[in-house]
């Protein structure tokens, strides 16, 4: 195959990849989407392979069946609800690949440049290097975090700001070492150093974000490693890696953008860490909603959802961890069998990933055109009858809009309280993520019906059946 | 303690002040029950249904007062002339009682309790904070009332609510139009909706606008600007301007409307005169009226309380025992919140109570502590009361402002100040092959903030996961340095094609997965 002929594979493979993204704008196209995507990415690896370029297939071969086989083996075995953790261990990987990458340009022989085109390539193998690694290892620490092997809270050094800012200083210094070098061994050194810095910069950066802030580093890791794979195609002078690590790197900076305006934070401020550190407001003392929660049984459950008419519910990360979503469809579907008009409202951080729990109802079965999102569904819950949440806790805190001094103020939040009655299932009045008491507990309107998000579920189903 | 519940004796009192159902409950508080013969006979609770429970059954008024330590009652005491009964006479000398008592209207008889050493909660008093919702009796009436409101109306009414077609002809539907959208509004409002008429309503205080389309209603406003929420949730006397503007409204809709039902009250003062004889008369012949603050002199002038009357042709329901009416569902009710109140006297269960001034609930509806008059309380803290009733402290809402360094302008200017310079280095020093990459990546990085922002929330997941995969795209630079010399280079490029094929075939395979999942 000659220059010409993989030149117009990467072209076509480009517009199938922008085909691709473009699709998933609607579930109906989204499977159109993805087969664009596997379509543009076989083209390009078989135009790689058979150009002029590559002259060794058998190792090729061998990689991608042993890579490819375990890829499949994941992504069959994996569970629904553990597709945020598959995605940050996916992110990792893409992140190693681009070090891996890096450093074998860096010590290919054939790669001759001079003057200033030798300085951008350098700098462009650092850059390629030093985002891959904090791709890397900040994937892996939000893989542990997700997973739980790796404590949720976040985890502050003091002067946090200042280890970062020093890293930085010191990643650059390094990278003059690395470009004034002039021996490939001579460079070898300071591009060792930097990686290991660029590992624990990832390592601390991650650490230091709290569990509720998943959603946004998920996001953040995905544009980097897109960031990473551009960077890679600077350094080998290849338009078609450095246009999908932009698509890449733009998607992911979009959903980290609309994932912080969800929760009325700044990006910086969930990337430098901590929740509300820094804002120097403290909720007032004794403002903390007094008065009683009304708790309410199974069976008074039922009986509310057998009688309401508008039914909404507003799944969070609860209903994940208990695994319940395929017992709220089979509620679902018993009450629309009913008659009873069923929505669920999604909130946009709900979950521990962009679009998690739409993922966990589509399992379970869930029609989509009845799971709407909270700007469609918001102004509707003054007109149900019942809005029911299933294990979320700050996304439905009216704290966020009534009192300026909560750490979650301004967050656009679900107004299920304006329902004609509200249930919130919950283990025990412990707070959300944010550690902020929920004044919705207290409400008049609010039942409380405690205990595991599934045994419960499985008992307002009984008594629905029964 | 001993519980007595007396018949009462207010002429057309049909109501009682406990149930079968709730004294059982009542003696698991400790508490021993005992019920005048004939108590309930009114509201349909028998003697025997009294007995079943274990409640005792005393004989006549004079014996049950003496052996009660605490008598519940709805309405206050009084002097019926030709029973020969005075109730406060037979009340204990330091005895319990519970009931209505309405002390702002009723001066001498709070006098008469108090020189018996008395100890008085009266259930009108009861504070409206959130906490003790569960024991507003005038909560629990209102929704009666309101409810019965419209059901005298439909009495009265000579055509259906609901609009019909039928082979007979075409029925409008009726239109009903609530004035004062309080707990009895709010019921009436539902009421109607129910039977199929169309809803209207009005109200001093904005806030109540959204529960009024809750209800299904529209909510007619005043055009005039002015907020209406007096103390506690209750309404205000508002401006003369405001006044006029509310009387021209309510008198196109009086032209307008078959039914209307007014219960603007204003605590402590005379219910507001909002329909005039000229409105009445304006109204369509048929029409009906329901005064529920007939009892405090009406809504309507035209009203006579207690009685229906027909003025021009519309008939004026001033009825002041609408709860009465229902007297099963109302003594039901009742009873529920004195148990409730019961509760609160007595935390320990062991049937005695216990009348706590610091509680905040107990010492607003104690009148009178042991002789001593200690009504009006001071004002309710407001806590944590729910939002339509909260006036919002004006001074909390201070924010913190930070003055920016910089004017807006200032900012926007710099960063294209400092993006045109790094351009300009850029391009200054670049060679022509670095450039032409950069024009592609910029581009690129458009094109893909366009063609995200399309997508839709919920496919986020399975967009995380395509891009993921797609940036596996980074397996073209290990291919094409895997041929390249050196063994080191083989395997790290190797090892670079193992990772990302997984991550190539597991990305797409899992989208797929979850893609297959969503579903019409």
């Amino acid at each position: 195959m000659s220059e010409g002929l993989v030149t117009v594979s990467y072209i076509g493979s480009t517009v199938l990849f922008i085909l691709s993204l473009g699709g998933l704008s609607h579930p109906e196209t989204a499977r159109r989407g993805n087969f664009y995507g596997i379509l543009g990415m076989s083209i390009a690896i078989l135009a790689t392979v058979l150009g002029p370029k590559v002259t060794s297939y058998v190792p090729i071969i061998v990689a991608m069946l042993i890579g490819g086989s375990v890829g499949v083996y994941a992504a069959i075995k994996v569970k629904m609800t553990e597709m945020p953790e598959l995605v940050a261990l996916m992110h990792s990987l893409v992140g190693l690949a681009a070090v891996l990458v890096g450093y074998a340009n860096f010590i290919d022989p054939t790669a001759a440049f001079t003057g200033v085109e030798k300085t951008i390539h350098e700098v462009e193998i650092y850059l390629g290097v030093l985002i891959g690694a904090v791709t890397f290892s900040g994937s892996v620490i939000a893989f542990g975090k997700l997973s739980g092997k790796i404590d949720g809270k976040p985890v502050l050094l003091p002067a946090r700001h200042w280890i970062n800012l020093g890293l930085l200083i010191l990643a650059i210094i390094l990278g003059v070492g690395f470009i004034n070098a002039q021996s490939t061994a001579g460079g070898f050194v300071p591009l060792l150093l930097m990686t290991a810095l660029a590992l624990a910069f990832g390592v601390h950066m991650v650490m230091a974000i709290g569990g509720a802030d998943m959603p946004v580093v998920v996001s953040m890791l995905n544009s980097y490693s897109g960031w990473a794979a551009s960077a890679t195609g600077f350094m080998l002078s290849n338009d078609l890696l450095i246009v999908t690590g932009a698509l890449v790197g733009s998607s992911g900076a979009i959903l980290s953008y609309i994932m912080c305006r969800a929760m009325n934070r700044h990006f910086l401020s969930v990337i430098a860490g901590g929740f509300g550190t820094g804002t120097g407001v403290t909720p007032a003392a004794g403002a903390g909603p007094a008065g009683e929660v009304q708790p309410i049984t199974p069976e008074e459950t039922a009986e509310l959802l057998r009688n309401a008419s508008r039914v909404i519910l507003v799944p969070g990360y609860g209903m994940a961890v208990a695994q319940a979503q395929h017992t709220v469809y089979e509620i679902t579907r018993l009450l629309r069998e009913k008659g009873v008009d069923v929505r669920f409202a999604i909130h946009p951080v709900a979950g521990r990933m962009p679009g998690h729990m739409n993922v966990l109802l589509a399992e379970a079965k869930v029609p989509y055109d009845i799971v709407l999102e909270m700007d469609e569904i918001n102004e509707d819950f003054p007109e149900t009858d019942v809005a029911m949440v299933i294990g979320a806790n700050d996304i439905v805190n009216p704290a966020a809009q009534e009192d300026p001094n909560s750490p979650i103020a301004g967050m656009p939040v679900l107004e299920v309280w304006k329902a004609k009655t509200s249930i919130v299932m919950k283990r025990s009045m412990a707070s959300g993520y944010a550690g902020v008491d929920n004044p919705l507990f207290y409400k008049e309107n609010n039942r409380m019906l405690f205990g595991d998000a599934k045994k419960m579920l499985d008992e307002v189903l009984k008594h629905l059946q029964g | 303690m001993r519980i007595g519940v007396p018949k009462e004796i207010h002429a057309g009192e049909k109501r009682v002040a406990t149930v079968p159902e709730v004294a059982e409950k009542l003696m698991k508080l400790g508490f021993s029950v005992a019920v005048e013969t004939g108590a309930g006979d009114s509201a349909n609770f028998s003697d025997d249904a009294y007995r079943e429970v274990g409640c005792s059954i005393a004989a006549d008024a004079k014996s049950l007062w003496a052996e009660s330590d605490i008598v519940l009652k709805v309405r206050g005491p009084q002097v019926h002339p030709e029973l020969a009964v005075d109730e406060v006479d037979y009340l204990r000398e330091g005895g319990y009682l519970i009931s209505f008592i309405w002390p702002a209207q009723n001066p001498e008889l709070m006098e008469r309790l108090a020189a018996k050493k008395a100890t008085v909660l009266a259930m009108d008093s009861v504070p409206r904070i959130s906490r003790a919702q569960k024991l507003d009796a005038l909560s629990s009436m209102a929704n009666i009332a309101g409810y019965r409101a419209v059901i005298e109306a439909a009495q009265h009414f000579g055509r259906f609510f609901t609009g019909q077609v039928t082979a007979a002809g075409k029925v409008p539907p009726a239109k009903v139009f609530v004035i004062g959208c309080g707990v009895a509004g709010l019921a009436a409002l539902g009421a109607a909706s129910g039977l199929g008429a169309i809803v209207r309503a009005t109200d001093t205080r904005p806030e109540v606008k959204d529960q009024v389309k809750s209800m299904g209603a529209e909510f007619v406003e005043v055009d005039y600007q002015e907020e209406g929420t007096g103390v506690g949730g209750y309404a205000k006397v508002m401006s003369e301007g405001y006044q006029k503007a509310q009387r021209e409204m309510i008198a196109r809709q009086c032209m307008d409307v078959d039914i209307v039902i007014t219960t603007a009250l204003i605590p402590g003062k005379p219910a507001p005169r909002l329909i005039t004889a000229g409105m009445v008369e304006s109204m369509k012949p048929g029409s009906v009226i329901v005064d529920l603050a007939a009892e405090q002199g009406g809504n309507c002038e035209l009203t006579v309380p207690g009685e229906v009357v027909v003025r021009h042709g519309v008939t004026i329901i001033g009825y002041t025992d609408l709860p009465s009416r229902l007297a099963r569902q109302s003594s039901t009710l009742y009873a529920t919140n004195l148990l409730r109140l019961m509760e609160e006297l007595c935390p320990n269960k062991d049937g005695t109570i216990n009348v706590n001034m610091e509680d905040e609930v107990i010492r607003g509806t104690t009148v009178i502590k042991e002789g001593e008059i200690t009504w009006p309380p001071p004002p309710p803290k407001i806590s944590a009361a729910p939002v339509g009733a909260t006036p919002a402290p004006p001074v909390e809402v201070k924010k913190v402002e930070k003055k920016p360094l910089l004017p807006a302008w200032a900012k926007t200017g710099i960063t294209l100040g400092v993006a045109g310079l790094l351009f300009y280095g850029l391009g200054a020093v670049a060679p022509a092959a670095f450039m032409s990459h950069f024009t592609v990546f910029v581009l690129a990085c458009f094109v893909g903030y366009m063609v995200i922002w399309n997508v839709t929330p919920a496919l986020h997941t399975p967009l995380m996961s395509v891009t993921n995969a797609i940036s596996s795209i980074i397996a073209i630079g290990a291919l094409i340095q895997i041929s390249s010399p050196g063994a080191l280079i083989t395997i790290l490029a190797g090892l670079a094609i193992v990772l990302t094929s997984v991550n190539m075939a597991g990305g797409f395979w899992v989208t797929q997965r979850m893609l297959r999942m969503f579903r019409k």
